[in-house]
């Protein structure tokens, strides 16, 4: 039969089609409308809000105290780190100097957490694109660190390990001794990780060239932590706006050359081995005295606002609040949630991509949902 | 203030049990402390103030953190003065949110934006005041970054941004009614007798998916 020919063969008509909600590659429920030419994505619209909780409003109707439980559940793969950010915040409104003991302490939790984000990070990210075997080791490690908590607060995920003024307890018996045996356990791992991708021929075609953004753009859409110094820009709060103890600590910022999702990856297990180094460093010289400073039963900081950013494994997480200097709850709190900021160039990073890079753009990003949404 | 010191730990949190029968009255407005004499404005801030006279209303210092209070007409104007000018060069806009001032007379919200400087290495916070049902314009074309913290605010708020790209909704549902983050927004959502006319509501809802399914 001869072929039709006033009927072109294919239709060049753009498709629309729904990422998620449900889609086990988006990290939780998050939709993607994507706008795809063959297998080209022209255009993609980010559709949030799945997971919203309120909890900034929430926090207007509680307890200075109590929100720190609200804030374990923003990221929830790291919620010391939220912990920390929210005490820090609410301490510079207070002027309260805290104990250097729990500094430290705060510093190791802190780094242990971006440790263990890192881990699900890599694990889930190397997933998604294909190499199911280095989600299972990063599981295997990230377990070790989950321990380590559990034994120092009691629970696994949702931590509450920080108090406004210092911390709910001094470290446990042998505690250092597990997490430098930990360090070293993880030091080795690291290797094993790199073997499998560093120079895997699928890894480097699937994430060289994919996502890149330039410095003067990444600044410009607002892309904070891992992201931003992928594109070669030295930003990092602990080093320029320093607090608990790393004005202390000596560590590198590494940052990425090319911007792209390979660079990405390679700051971010630069950065893990930069963790370790600073938890060495915090526990050998983990200075002796209090944990918590004088903080009165009711915490009712004088009126004012005040903006605190800190470093969280996905970028900077900054807490700005308002206090009325009457109730016993802020007037008005808001997170500057590091994933949001960074989910926001998604688009930016597809357009012109293949459907299956969209996966490794949500990966390389690292986003979380629950503080995506709040 | 002495017997609320002393609060017996057997008894519940005072801010818990006592939260709906007596909650004290809303502040009419944040403090915005002026600069004690002894701390010096920073230089970038004088420089504003010289070069935009009048655009600047009120310089504050509070625990180490600077605020310049913009009059809003001249917001986009001090924006790409913060952003451009040497020795300020606040390129990267960490945060843009709104504080809702329920009992302040006249202009309801604060809309307050968290600059960051990336060669400088430096904060300030820049807030603009905004009745309820006023603009404000939007600072997205000078940082991208504002785009998504616009819409939030939007949201969250209804607070418009003049001149903003793409306004919608971001975290609630599209045919949302109200803005949960202001203050007379109740805690526990509206609640069947708080929706204007539920009939409304689903025709709302069958444009909504109408408009999706052409």
């Amino acid at each position: 039969m001869e072929p039709d020919v006033a009927r072109p063969m294919f239709d060049t008509d753009e498709l629309v089609i729904n990422m998620g909600p449900q889609h086990p590659a988006t990290h939780g429920v998050l939709r993607i409308v994507l706008k795809l030419d063959g297998e080209k994505v022209v255009d993609a619209d980010v559709v949030i809000g799945y997971l919203h909780r309120g909890v900034e409003k929430l926090s207007e109707n509680r307890d200075w105290t109590q929100i720190v439980l609200l804030t374990d559940r923003l990221d929830y793969v790291a919620s010391a780190a939220a912990n920390l950010a929210y005490v820090e915040t609410v301490e510079k409104l207070l002027s309260l100097e805290v104990p250097r003991r729990a500094r430290y302490i705060r510093t190791i939790l802190a780094e242990l957490q971006r440790l263990a984000s890192h881990l699900v990070w890599l694990g889930s990210h190397a997933m998604d694109i294909g190499a199911v075997t280095v989600f299972l080791y990063c599981l295997r490690e990230r377990e070790l660190i989950l321990d380590l908590f559990e034994e120092y607060c009691g629970a696994r995920l949702t931590y509450n390990s920080m108090r406004i003024g210092g911390l709910p307890q001094d470290l446990p018996p042998n505690w250092d001794k597990k997490v430098l045996q930990f360090c070293d356990i993880q030091m080795e791992k690291l290797v094993d990780y790199e073997t499998l991708l560093t120079h895997n021929r699928i890894w480097l075609e699937r994430t060289r060239n994919i996502g890149v953004i330039s410095a003067a753009d990444a600044v410009a859409v607002g892309l904070c932590g891992p992201p931003l110094r992928g594109s070669g820009v030295p930003r990092d709060v602990r080093k320029d706006e320093p607090y608990a103890a790393y004005a202390e600590m000596e560590f590198d910022v590494p940052v990425g050359a090319n911007g792209d999702t390979y660079d990405r990856y390679l700051v971010r297990l630069e950065e893990m081995r930069q963790s370790v180094r600073i938890i060495r460093q915090a526990l050998g010289g983990l200075p002796e005295g209090p944990v918590m400073s004088k903080v009165p039963r009711l915490i009712k900081p004088p009126a004012g606002e005040t903006y605190h950013a800190n470093e969280s494994p996905k970028g900077e997480i900054g807490f700005f609040i308002a206090s009325d200097g009457k109730s016993t709850s802020p007037y008005r709190l808001r997170v500057r949630p590091p994933s949001f900021c960074n989910l926001q160039a998604l688009p930016r990073l597809v357009r012109g991509h293949l459907v299956a890079d969209v996966i490794a753009l949500i990966g390389t990003i690292d986003i979380v949902l629950g503080e995506v949404d709040r | 203030m002495a017997d609320t010191e002393h609060t017996d730990l057997a008894s519940p949190k005072p801010a818990v049990a006592s939260k709906v029968p007596k909650a004290p009255p809303p502040p009419p407005g944040p403090p915005d402390p002026a600069p004690p004499a002894d701390v010096p404005v920073p230089d970038y801030i004088q420089a504003l103030q010289s070069a935009l006279p009048g655009a600047v209303t009120q310089v504050s210092y509070w625990v180490g953190d600077w605020t310049v209070i913009v009059a809003t007409p001249r917001l986009l104007d001090v924006a790409r003065h913060l952003r451009d000018t040497a020795g300020a060069r606040f390129d990267y806009c960490s945060d843009v949110t709104a504080v809702d001032w329920l009992a302040r007379a006249g202009e309801r919200f604060d809309v307050v934006y968290c600059l960051y400087s990336t060669s400088l290495r430096m904060r300030v916070r820049m807030k603009t005041r905004v009745a309820d049902g006023d603009s404000v314009p939007s600072v997205s074309g000078l940082w991208a970054a504002a785009n998504w913290l616009e819409r939030e605010a939007w949201d969250m708020f209804g607070i418009r941004f003049a001149g903003h790209p793409d306004l919608r909704r971001i975290l609630m549902p599209d045919e949302w009614q109200g803005h949960p983050q202001r203050k007379d927004y109740p805690l526990e959502g509206p609640g069947e007798l708080m929706l204007e006319s539920p009939q409304d509501w689903l025709e709302l809802r069958q444009s909504f998916k109408e408009a999706e399914t052409e």
